[in-house]
């Protein structure tokens, strides 16, 4: 083999004559270029430019520790990533007819969207819901909505996976108890929760009470599962949000990871095993535009987890040390302006998902730049997944970008800028402590700044924003939410009020109070309230009492 | 010299998404103004209070979710109700183009939609301070 000192004296050569002569002529476009989030590429790669050439420690094979190259040894030739589109809108009934209607489209799991009261665990006769009920996500108030979202989609058959925080416990308990209902055992259910609390207090905002009884309902719900509801996956440590806040791809993964080290010592502290727990975490990260970078930040992000569960925590079993992962293409990156141009984004954003090795895949919509989705938006965003599944050609070999000189330097280069991060957080007292200080939220922000700047001075190019505008009519097929629909939840909620035998309804919310208060695991009290009707604002409501409620602090 | 014209960013409703809100607000200090940003989740009652207290001479609404047909004309009927009139209210965010004609029949004297540049925004500023 050609060793590196021979290829970096012969590429100088190389420099010196045939790039030279053409340089002279024809200058580069820029001095400098960097990948979508700032790290200096250079002009060529090769053999030299791999910083440490050790094939079986840094990548291995698929299946084993250290995972950089995925985490099943067949990949996509046992079975393609499951196609799972976030979904819900409006009240329950609407939602399932959506669900019922991706199904049959081929999707092979489901993904409830909830609205922003149900994220905050409030009901939608609360004074804070108008204008809110329905929007971003169904409504569900009650065990009730839940039954109405699942009618005729047997919960055995199906993987959901629930974009759910501060209250994930409420709704996960909503869930057993349809199942309950369908006579399907909790054994039986498949699918993921969200319950990322850390990263709402940074990005998305759909806390509701401090980080530590946060934790708290974290952990019982790791604990619960383990025990009752093994396939469920109990968490989703999520960079989606914080890349969408406006990070780079390095900090979506450093900031994602520090996140999961803080459950881990959460679940830790609890008294949890690492080899159970370890084994049901997954995480959520976001497709941007620039391919490479992408796939790299995926398959960088899997060694290090690996590497973290392995030498910091002391996992044995190697399935506590995969780092198995949704996707979603970037939101922030679609546009108002030429819609259907975003298409052709979401269709690069998959190819890195599945390239850098995801587990599941959400491809937005052209039009969400503008409101909800349409239904043929939404068929057009499933269509592109099933193309590069299934034409594209892609998926016949594992990690195929794998060796690429480019690659292999940027999954290196990414590794390192993330392990950067997660010593400086720990200096700063670990991830709970750095978002107190405000460290995260100003990091995250400064990214968010100058891309922008970039935008504005058009130093980045934003194709149909930037450059190569057109005058166009404003697209007239947006999907609506009827604004009677508030009125509509709450006359149900009234009627769930009043067929519901108050008594256990009250006894069984006194009792989860006395738990709240107690170190006890609160998911059987949650679940018996659910089961007697106890609304979602109302079971929030004893622990808001219990536990009091976050405030932010603003960083600008 | 003539006071220094004060912007309230304001995010009303349950959205979480602050990112354009807080580039605005950022953007506008940059340009020189004095810029109070009240964080998430706010009432229209306690934006109106903040923008009372502050003095300020515009609010800049930011808001994703859906509910600014709800939201932003509430705003403009409590400043007026405070014989406030004279402060501006602007939007953004997520916002159909056919809500934007009804928004400004209520009072909102701007929308901005994603892709404005941050440019078009001063100009509106600009415009509408009081000499």
């Amino acid at each position: 083999m050609t060793d590196k000192k021979e290829i970096s004296r012969e590429k100088e050569k190389w420099e010196k004559t045939t790039l030279k002569k053409v340089t002279d002529r024809f200058p580069e476009m820029k001095d400098e270029f960097t990948t979508g989030s700032w790290l200096p590429i250079k002009r060529l790669y090769t053999p030299a430019d791999r910083k440490a050439d050790n094939y079986l420690e840094n990548l291995g094979f698929p299946g084993q520790y250290p995972f950089t190259r995925g985490v099943q040894p067949t990949m996509y030739r046992g079975r393609y990533w499951t196609m799972r589109q976030y979904a819900g809108f409006g009240t329950a009934k609407e939602t399932n007819e959506r669900y019922k209607y991706l199904l049959d489209q081929g999707q092979t799991g489901l993904s409830v969207a909830f609205d922003l009261p149900t994220q905050i665990g409030i009901d939608s006769d609360h004074s804070l819901s108008i204008g809110e009920v329905g929007k971003v996500g169904v409504a569900i108030d009650s065990l009730k909505d839940m039954e109405l979202l699942f009618e005729g989609i047997p919960l055995d058959k199906v993987s959901t996976s629930m974009t759910i925080n501060a209250p994930a416990s409420v709704l996960l308990a909503f869930y057993i108890a349809v199942a309950e209902k369908q006579g399907v055992s909790k054994d039986q259910l498949r699918g993921t929760l969200q319950n990322d609390i850390l990263k709402e207090y940074v990005a998305r905002g759909t806390y509701i009470f401090p980080p530590e009884p946060s934790l708290r309902l974290i952990t019982d719900i790791f604990e619960y599962c383990g025990k009752e509801v093994p396939k469920f996956n109990t968490i989703s440590i999520s960079g989606y949000h914080i890349r969408e806040a406006g990070s780079t791809a390095v900090q979506e993964v450093a900031f994602t990871i520090a996140d999961g080290i803080e459950y881990v010592k959460a679940a830790l502290d609890a008294g949890l095993d690492i080899n159970k727990f370890g084994r049901r975490l997954s995480f959520f990260f976001n497709a941007h535009n620039d391919l490479m970078e992408e796939i790299a930040k995926f398959r960088a992000a899997r060694r290090i987890w690996a590497k973290i569960m392995k030498d910091k925590f002391g996992a044995t079993n190697e399935k506590a040390m995969r780092l198995r992962f949704h996707t979603q293409t970037g939101g922030s990156t679609l546009t108002a302006q030429q819609p259907n141009n975003n298409i052709v984004r979401v269709a690069i954003q998959t190819l890195a998902a599945v390239l850098g090795g995801t587990q599941s895949l959400h491809t937005n919509s052209r039009d969400e730049a503008l409101g909800l989705p349409t239904e043929k938006s939404v068929q057009i965003a499933l269509r592109t997944q099933q193309i590069v599944a299934e034409e594209s050609g892609v998926t016949n070999t594992v990690d195929p970008l794998a060796g690429s000189y480019y690659i292999e330097n940027l999954t290196d280069t990414i590794e390192e800028k993330v392990f950067e991060y997660l010593d400086k957080i720990e200096e700063l007292g670990g991830m709970g402590q750095a978002i107190e200080k405000g460290y995260i939220q100003k990091q995250i922000q400064d990214s968010a700044y100058k891309y922008q700047r970039e935008i504005e001075e058009k130093e980045r190019v934003v194709v149909g924003v930037n450059k190569y505008q057109t005058e166009e009519e404003p697209p007239d097929d947006i999907l609506k939410v009827d604004p009677e629909l508030r009125n509509q939840q709450m006359d149900k909620l009234e009627k769930v009020k009043e067929e519901r035998d108050s008594k256990k309804v009250q006894k069984s919310l006194q009792s989860l109070e006395k738990a709240a208060a107690s170190d006890e695991n609160l998911m059987p009290y949650i679940l018996e309230a659910a089961r007697n009707y106890a609304t979602l604002g109302e079971i929030c409501d004893v622990m808001r009492n219990e536990f009091g409620e976050y405030q932010e602090s603003i960083v600008l | 010299m003539a006071k220094k014209t004060r912007i309230l960013m304001a995010k009303p409703g349950l959205d979480g998404h602050d990112r354009g809100a807080k580039y605005i607000a950022r953007a506008l200090k940059d340009q020189g103004y004095e810029v109070i940003y009240t964080g998430i989740r706010q009432t229209p009652e306690s934006i109106v209070q903040t923008a009372l207290q502050e003095d300020v001479d515009f609010v800049g609404l930011s808001l994703l979710s859906g509910a600014h047909n709800e939201l932003f004309p509430k705003i403009v009927e409590l400043l007026r109700e405070n014989d406030a009139e004279d402060i501006i209210v602007f939007g953004g965010g997520v916002i159909p183009e056919q809500d934007i004609p009804v928004l400004k029949e209520k009072g909102v004297k701007a929308v901005f939609t994603p892709g404005t540049p941050i440019d078009e925004v001063v100009d509106f500023i600009e415009e509408h301070t009081k000499t």
